[in-house]
C-alpha cells in the first residue's frame, strides 16, 4: 500500500451489561476446535514468509547452493555484513530518519491545529474543510505526480538546505509531500478524539480569560496524548514505508530513504537469495520493533479513526 | 442535546473573541490548508489542465494545446493502456474475492474470545507493517527461478516475477499476504462496536451463527462494509510499489499508476500524455472518494 489507510467511521456502542464473551456466539465445542485448528494453520502460513527470510538470512550462500534451500545448516552472519555494506544501509537508515521524524512531527502538529479548531468551534465551513483534507488523503498520489514533480524542479533551495539546489532531490520535498498527504487522516482522528473531551473545561477556561492558543496548547494537547501516541506510531511506520514519492522525487542514489533504496538493491541482490533475505530483515527491523514494542498504539491508531467516544 | 447548547454558547462567546484570537484561529486553519491546497489540490487541477496539452516538460512556452488528443491516443494507439486497465480490474476483483473476504471471515471468527486469539491476530497483521516494496523483496525468496522455494519444492523452472503469463498472479498472492490482515483489523474494530445485545437477542431467538451474522451483524455493519469496499477499490487503483520494484510495471505487470510514472521519470517525458492517464485515475478514484466522504459525514452528523 501505499501507506495510507482511510479511517473508518463507526461509533462504538457500549456493550450490554453481560458483555459478550464466549457466550456472545453460539460456538459449540466441536466447531470451536475445528476453528482453532484452521486458525492455527493459517496463522503459521502467515508467519512463514518472514520466518523463512529470517532462517535463510543466516545461511551461507554456497551451502544452500550445494544442499538446496530445504536443508539445515550453513550458519553465518556474513549475509548481514554483506548486505549492510553493499546496500549502504547506514546512509539510507540515516536518510529515512531525517525524513520520517520531521514529517511525523509536522503532520501531528499541523493536524492537531486543524482538529482543534474543528472540534472546538462550529463554523459553517467545518465539513468542507474536513472534506478537503480527507479527500487529499485518498487521492492516488500518482495522479498528482506530474505537477508536483515539475513544480519541485522549479523551486530553488539554498545550498545548505539541499545539495541539489532545488526541491527535487531534497528531503524537504519528501517531508512536505508526506505531511500534506497524511494530514487528512490525522485531522479526522484527532478531531473526533477532541470532540469527546468535556466541553465544560473550555467554558471555565473562557471564564479565566484563556486565549485560544492556550486552550489549544495547555488544555487540549495534554489531554489528547494517547491519540497522539497512537498516531505517531502509525505515521512512523507509514512514512518509513512510503515508496512512491521517494522513488520519483529522488533520483540520486545517496539520497534515498531505506524503502525506496530497495529499488537500487534489487539488481545487486536478486542473484543471491540469502542476501535478499538479510536485506529484507534489515529493512523490516525498525518497523517490526515498532510493531512489537508499540503494538497497542499501532492497533489503536488504526481503530481510533473507527470509534467515537 | 447538552453539547448542542454548549456549542451555541461557545458561538455566542465567539463574537466577543478578540482580534488576536481570531488571527490565531485563522492561522491554525490557514497554514495546514495552504499546504494541502498547494501540494494536493493545485496539482490535481494542473493535472487536468495539462492533460489537454502536449509538453515535454522543459520550457513553459513549449506547451501546446491539443484538446482531447491525448485521451484518444491513450485509448487507440497506446499499447500498454488496455492491459493496464485489465490488470487493475483483475487486481480489484482478486483483492475483493480472496483477501478481503478472508479478512472479514478472520475478523468474525477472532471477534469471539477463542484460545490464542491474540497470537492469531498478531500473525495476520504482522505483514501490515511492512511496505509493499519490501513484501516484493521477501517473496522473491519463494519466486526466484533458480533459488526460490516454490521451484525447489515442485522441481519447476518458472520465472514467477518475469513470465508475463504468471507474474501478475504471483504479485497478487504477495499483495494478499499483506491485505488480508489489514482488512481483518478494520473489520475487527467495526465488530467491536456492534451492540452485544443484538447478538444475544438473536441467540435467544435460536438463530445459528451464520444466520446471526448475515441477518443481524452484517446489516448493522453497513458503513464498515462500504468503507472496506472503498478501501479495496482505492488500494487496487493505487497499486504501484510491488510492480515498480519488480520491473517498473512492464511485461505483464502494467498498471495505470506505473504508466503515469513511466511518462515522467522514464526515458521519454510526455507530460501531457502522462497527465491524461493521471486524470483517468483521478476520475475513477473521485467516485469512490465521494462515496467514502458521504458515509463519513453521515456518521458524523448522526
Amino acid at each position: 500500500m501505499t501507506t495510507t489507510a482511510p479511517p473508518a467511521p463507526v461509533r462504538s456502542r457500549p456493550s450490554s451489561p453481560g458483555g459478550r464473551g464466549p457466550s456472545g456466539g453460539v460456538l459449540n465445542k466441536r466447531r470451536g476446535k475445528v476453528a482453532t485448528v484452521i486458525m492455527l494453520v493459517l496463522a503459521i502460513a502467515w508467519l512463514f514468509p518472514l520466518l523463512w527470510a529470517l532462517y535463510n538470512s543466516f545461511r551461507d550462500y554456497s551451502y544452500t547452493q550445494t544442499n538446496g534451500y530445504l536443508s539445515f545448516g550453513g550458519w553465518t552472519l556474513a549475509n548481514y555484513e554483506n548486505a549492510w555494506s553493499r546496500g549502504n544501509f547506514g546512509l539510507h537508515f540515516k536518510n529515512s530518519l531525517l525524513i520520517t521524524v520531521p514529517a511525523v512531527a509536522l503532520t501531528l502538529f499541523l493536524s492537531s491545529l486543524v482538529a482543534f479548531v474543528l472540534a472546538r468551534f462550529s463554523y459553517r465551513f467545518n465539513l468542507t474543510l474536513l472534506g478537503i483534507f480527507l479527500a487529499a488523503n485518498l487521492l492516488p498520489p500518482q495522479a498528482l505526480l506530474i505537477p508536483v514533480f515539475r513544480m519541485f524542479r522549479e523551486i530553488p533551495l539554498p545550498e545548505f538546505m539541499s545539495s541539489s539546489g532545488t526541491m527535487l532531490n531534497s528531503f524537504w520535498a519528501l517531508i512536505l509531500v508526506n505531511t500534506a498527504f497524511q494530514l487528512g487522516f490525522c485531522t479526522f482522528v484527532l478531531s473526533n478524539y477532541m470532540k469527546t473531551l468535556p466541553h465544560e473545561i473550555y467554558e471555565s477556561a473562557e471564564l479565566d480569560g484563556a486565549s485560544v492558543w492556550r486552550q489549544y496548547w495547555q488544555l487540549t494537547m495534554p489531554l489528547v496524548r494517547p491519540a497522539l501516541a497512537a498516531l505517531a506510531t502509525l505515521q512512523v511506520t507509514w512514512i518509513y514505508n512510503e515508496f512512491f514519492w521517494a522513488t520519483v522525487l529522488i533520483s540520486r542514489g545517496d539520497k534515498y530513504p531505506v524503502t525506496s533504496a530497495l529499488n537500487n538493491l534489487r539488481g545487486q541482490f536478486f542473484s543471491d537469495t540469502n542476501l535478499v533475505a538479510a536485506g529484507s530483515i534489515l529493512v523490516a527491523l525498525p518497523v517490526l520493533v515498532v510493531f512489537f514494542v508499540l503494538q497497542k498504539q499501532f492497533v489503536s491508531g488504526l481503530t481510533l479513526g473507527s470509534t467515537k467516544g | 442535546m447538552a453539547t448542542r447548547t454548549a456549542r451555541r454558547q461557545s458561538r455566542r462567546v465567539e463574537k466577543k473573541r478578540g482580534a488576536r484570537d481570531r488571527l490565531v484561529i485563522s492561522l491554525m486553519i490557514g497554514v495546514p490548508t495552504i499546504l494541502v491546497v498547494w501540494l494536493v489540490w493545485l496539482p490535481a487541477v494542473a493535472s487536468v489542465a495539462l492533460s489537454f496539452t502536449k509538453w515535454n516538460g522543459f520550457k513553459f512556452s513549449s506547451i501546446q494545446w491539443v484538446g482531447t488528443k491525448n485521451y484518444v491516443d491513450i485509448a487507440t494507439i497506446y499499447p500498454p493502456f488496455w492491459p493496464a486497465i485489465q490488470h487493475n480490474l483483475i487486481w480489484l476483483v482478486f483483492l475483493f474475492v480472496l483477501p478481503t473476504i478472508l479478512g472479514v471471515v478472520l475478523a468474525v471468527v477472532l471477534d469471539r474470545e477463542m484460545w490464542g486469539s491474540r497470537f492469531y491476530q498478531t500473525a495476520f497483521y504482522l505483514p501490515v507493517v511492512l511496505s509493499l516494496a519490501l513484501v516484493g523483496f521477501i517473496w522473491q525468496l519463494f519466486y526466484s527461478t533458480d533459488q526460490g522455494l516454490i521451484n525447489e519444492l515442485f522441481k519447476g523452472n518458472v520465472d514467477w516475477y518475469g513470465d508475463p503469463d504468471v507474474n501478475l498472479w504471483a504479485v497478487l498472492v504477495a499483495t494478499a499476504w499483506r491485505h488480508t490482515g489489514y482488512i481483518m483489523l478494520i473489520y475487527l474494530a467495526g465488530l467491536k462496536g456492534v451492540d452485544g445485545s443484538l447478538r444475544e437477542a438473536a441467540a435467544v431467538d435460536g438463530a445459528n451463527e451464520v444466520k446471526t451474522f448475515f441477518n443481524v451483524i452484517f446489516p448493522v455493519m453497513r458503513p464498515i462494509n462500504m468503507i472496506v469496499l472503498v478501501i479495496v477499490v482505492i488500494e487496487s487503483l493505487r497499486a504501484f510499489d510491488l510492480v515498480w520494484i519488480i520491473n517498473k510495471g512492464r511485461n505483464g505487470l502494467e498498471l495505470i499508476s506505473a504508466l503515469v510514472s513511466q511518462n515522467v521519470i522514464g526515458e521519454a517525458t510526455r507530460y501531457g500524455f502522462g497527465s491524461a492517464l493521471a486524470v483517468i485515475m483521478m476520475v475513477i478514484s473521485s467516485v469512490f472518494i465521494t462515496i467514502y466522504l458521504r458515509i463519513v459525514f453521515r456518521e458524523d452528523r448522526r
